[in-house]
């Protein structure tokens, strides 16, 4: 009895946290159907929101900046990570410790100090900000999460599978090609919708790093929100947050989808 | 054969060239100075690192890290029964499920989160416009803009962090543990407060780091929801690079922000091998 | 079950042998640690040689080593009279059972069997006879279109046989296949592996730690040591003739006595073998001499045999002997008995 009345307390404390996390949210996207301008009262439902983010030119080239930026910044971090990935799980390196830090710290420094360094280096050896540098910043803080989801996969594989290709007459390169990579293809691809979750939703470190050519998104939303309250914002908000929850959905699938597939051999 | 070897070149050559280099000319640059139309000069100065015990500069420091405290001790008061319903009480397949939900705001970029409490709390805002309906109240409340927003806001932004190490931690624990606890005459709540609780400890540790550090760093969720005064050191950092363009002293706060989370995480790391030392010695007298 | 005889010929009968493996010299370092100090073996054309040893001897270093999965530190490997020492894995003709059997997850069971034959480009209706052959061999016909996760641990066993033996390698190697099965299929495999080997005529190497897997299947058990060969013997001479006192413990049950005035060897005497008597009773035959005095200490109930734990006299040593159902005088805990052996049963055995 006890014990049961005390779950259900939990259970309740639980659900209030959520309803905590997910309320302001569900407000947002609630809103960006209200008709009123200016203030909180529901005055109707309309589209015409999202209709104006359609015809607002520069909503639509942020939006076109940030896809360039993340498709690039996920093809190159996906493949250069993957690369490192493979490599730090095989071999022993004599310098582990420097590359662990290289590794991990961009995960674990500010990012505003990421940021910031980045500007610097571009200013003081002249390169002008814009898409490139952008691109560059991107790719650097998506390194370390495409090596580390890519290295929890491999850890979680077998080596004696490739061992066995080697017995059956594969190359080294034939047993990658056939066995490694169906094996760990799924946490490529979760490394993958990682980069480009990440990229298309950064604001932090692309304050610092981009041009007046190059705003992406969520530093489109950042002066919209700085320049005063309006629903368009609600509107592109809610955009962001359909496409940054779907990947994440996706992607947690993926890696829950592999990590029993690994466990039942 | 060994040629593989090569393979972590591109990446860790990147990181070198475009993470380790700039940290470097960061340190380079926090020991210069500037001229009035915002150029470095590099005369090996410790001025900016002298200005940082300025009256006001440490009142903000202070300020930051009451906040991270506030931050982390809430989100941990908050975070740990939320961690232990999913871990403990949901049923083994939601878990899961469980995890992914409390995560999923957290993808969610601070700045639309942040954005999301503005619409709430502002004078025209959700709690206004009811309570001024309801005849609660006769004039809009000051919600936004004060220091409580801003602790607000950024346990609303960090909570997640906390949830899930704790949440990591208490899965992998043995609960049999928690039978031996039972027959051996430990009431339930005992035997939380003494297998539980110290067993998750790595985990509230590693949620408190991460919390404590993102905290330290925020400049979104002040510049969103606080007022003019409460400012906090990543405010500060981001205004010498963007409109004061004094760099120099910019660079010497962000190293020693640096400084305090890696400190923070060598205090963290070396906790943990004390404790997973401890363990391999007992091994060996056993 | 039967496996039908292939057309290669059973040699393990004919004296004189080809030889298939030769190691010459063989030594191995991990870290600076010798796992394997210099070692030769010799193993011919269609035998069935165990290599047995505790945990940790380095057998399947050896083993891992003629597959090529491991490279020597000094030495040579000669296979079918080709220096194969620096070979890579996938251009020797030897193939594995893995110890977990490393079938590939994402595959069938017919495109596990199949792999091999497309790395060697085998034409493919060649690849689809050899399959249906070994499929058919291994009775897993049924099971072809299968993912390995969804077997049992005999089914993926057999799997892992069939996708090395297609390829018709010179010699099989394989790693305690049978160590993750439980105790009855283990024994029925047994017999499959050895009928297998039969009917292929291919040289199996086989490594375990179970003595008992060792002597019923093999042609010659190798006991290996600290990555040293204690012992090269067929299984009844390594059972009745041990040369050391750790092939004489490895293998069944034994006591050792120490004999007097020499440091380097001791008697092995199995339970067996031991005779036990009332220490009243008068030997019939003092020629018998060896023997002791001592006290029961306890009676072991283990199914066919009694055991029976002797406490010696003057030394303290525990001694076992056996009693069996229908021996006349039944032993009780604290009895005063007299232990004997006749001289044939006791083997010297270095220390």
């Amino acid at each position: 009895m006890q014990k049961t009345w005390r779950s259900a307390t939990l259970a309740a404390y639980t659900l209030a946290i959520l309803a905590f996390l997910y309320l302001p949210l569900l407000i947002l996207t609630l809103y960006s159907f209200n008709d009123s301008r200016i203030n909180a009262v529901w005055t109707g439902f309309t589209l015409k929101w999202y209709a104006s983010l359609m015809t607002n030119d520069r909503v639509l080239e942020a939006l076109t900046n940030s896809l360039i930026v993340a498709s690039i910044t996920t093809v190159v971090s996906t493949v250069m990570g993957t690369f490192a990935a493979l490599a730090l799980h095989r071999y022993q390196y004599r310098c582990r410790t420097f590359l662990n830090s290289l590794l991990y710290l961009p995960i674990l420094i500010p990012e505003i100090v990421m940021g910031l360094s980045l500007l610097i280096l571009f200013s003081q050896t002249g390169v002008p900000l814009g898409k490139p540098t952008l691109i560059i910043a991107h790719i650097t803080f998506c390194l370390s999460f495409v090596i580390i989801t890519v290295g929890a996969r491999l850890e979680g594989s077998r080596d004696d599978l490739e061992e066995a290709a080697g017995d059956l007459y594969a190359t080294p390169w034939q047993a990658f090609r056939y066995i490694t990579l169906p094996m760990i293809l799924p946490g490529i691809i979760a490394g993958a919708l990682m980069a480009f979750t990440l990229s298309i939703d950064d604001f932090v470190i692309s304050f610092f790093v981009a041009g007046p050519d190059s705003t992406t998104l969520p530093l489109y939303i950042y002066a919209m929100v700085k320049r005063g309250i309006s629903p368009q914002i609600n509107a592109l908000s809610t955009c962001m947050m359909t496409v940054t929850v779907s990947l994440v959905v996706i992607s947690q699938l993926l890696q829950m989808k592999s990590y029993h597939a690994s466990r039942k051999d | 054969m060994k040629r593989g070897k090569l393979l972590v070149v591109p990446a860790m050559g990147w990181l070198s060239l475009f993470f380790a280099l700039p940290l470097l000319i960061v340190v380079v640059v926090s020991f210069a100075s500037r001229t009035a139309y915002g150029q470095v000069v590099f005369n090996w100065t410790l001025a900016n690192y002298i200005r940082f015990f300025e009256p006001l500069y440490m009142t903000i420091f202070a300020t930051t890290i009451v906040t991270a405290l506030g931050t982390t001790l809430l989100t941990f008061a908050m975070g740990y029964p939320v961690a232990y319903t999913i871990a403990m009480i949901l049923p083994k397949k939601w878990q899961q499920a469980g995890i992914i939900l409390v995560m999923i705001p957290f993808w969610i970029n601070f700045l639309i989160r942040s954005f999301a409490w503005v619409i709430i709390l502002r004078s025209q805002g959700v709690v206004n416009t009811i309570l001024l309906h309801l005849g609660l109240i006769q004039k809009p409340l000051t919600l936004l803009y004060n220091d409580a927003a801003v602790l607000l806001g950024m346990v609303y932004a960090l909570l997640p962090f906390m949830v899930l190490p704790i949440y990591v931690s208490l899965e992998q624990m043995d609960k049999r543990l928690l039978e031996a606890a039972s027959d051996l005459g430990a009431p339930p709540v005992t035997a939380f407060r003494r297998i539980t609780l110290p067993l998750t400890m790595p985990g509230v540790a590693a949620g408190s780091i991460l919390v404590f550090i993102s905290s330290l760093g925020m400049f979104v969720v002040p510049d969103i929801m606080g007022g003019a005064k409460s400012a906090l050191i990543g405010n500060i950092i981001q205004n010498q690079f963007l409109a004061a363009r004094d760099w120099p002293f910019g660079s010497a706060l962000s190293i020693i922000l640096a400084l305090l989370a890696l400190v923070m995480i060598l205090l963290y790391y070396k906790a943990l091998q004390a404790q997973k030392g401890g363990q391999a010695h007992a091994k060996n007298l056993a | 079950m039967e496996f039908k005889a292939n057309d290669r010929k059973k040699g393990c009968d004919t004296p004189k042998m080809k030889e298939m493996i030769r190691l010459v010299g063989i030594t191995k370092e991990f870290d600076h640690t010798t796992i394997i100090p210099p070692l030769d073996l010799t193993i011919n054309d269609g035998e069935f040689v165990t290599l047995l040893g505790p945990s940790g001897c380095g057998k399947t270093t050896i083993l891992r080593m003629i597959a090529g999965l491991e490279h020597p530190t000094t030495g040579h490997i000669y296979l079918d009279d080709e220096d194969v020492t620096s070979l890579a894995p996938y251009k020797r003709n030897v193939n594995m059972v893995f110890q977990h059997y490393a079938l590939f997850p994402h595959m069938t069971v017919e495109e596990n069997i199949r792999f091999g034959l497309m790395m060697k480009k085998v034409p493919r209706e060649e690849q689809d006879n050899r399959i249906n052959q070994v499929l058919y061999l291994t009775q897993l016909e049924d099971l072809r279109y299968r993912k390995p996760q969804q077997m049992s641990g005999g089914q993926q066993q057999r799997v892992a046989i069939a996708r090395a033996v297609v390829n018709n390698p010179k010699v099989l190697l394989l790693d305690e296949p049978l160590g993750a099965l439980d105790y009855k299929l283990r024994k029925k495999m047994q017999l499959e592996l050895k009928n297998l080997q039969r009917g292929l005529g291919i040289t199996f190497i086989y490594v375990t730690h179970d003595q008992e897997e060792a002597l019923t299947m093999s042609d010659r058990v190798i006991i290996v040591n600290g990555g040293r060969i204690e012992q090269d013997d067929p299984p009844a001479r390594i059972y009745q003739y041990p040369k050391s006192q750790f092939a004489a413990n490895f293998i069944g049950e034994n006591n050792f006595f120490a004999i007097e005035g020499d440091d380097q060897h001791l008697l092995a005497v199995r339970p067996q073998y031991i005779e036990v008597s009332d220490e009243k009773e008068e030997p019939e035959d003092s020629s018998r001499a060896p023997f002791y005095y001592g006290s029961v200490v306890e009676i072991l109930f283990t199914g066919t045999i009694d055991k029976v734990y002797i406490r010696l006299d003057n030394t303290n040593q525990m001694v076992t002997a056996y009693q069996y159902y229908d021996d006349k005088k039944r032993w009780k805990a604290d009895d005063r008995v007299a232990i004997r052996w006749k001289t044939e049963d006791a083997v010297k055995v270095t220390k």
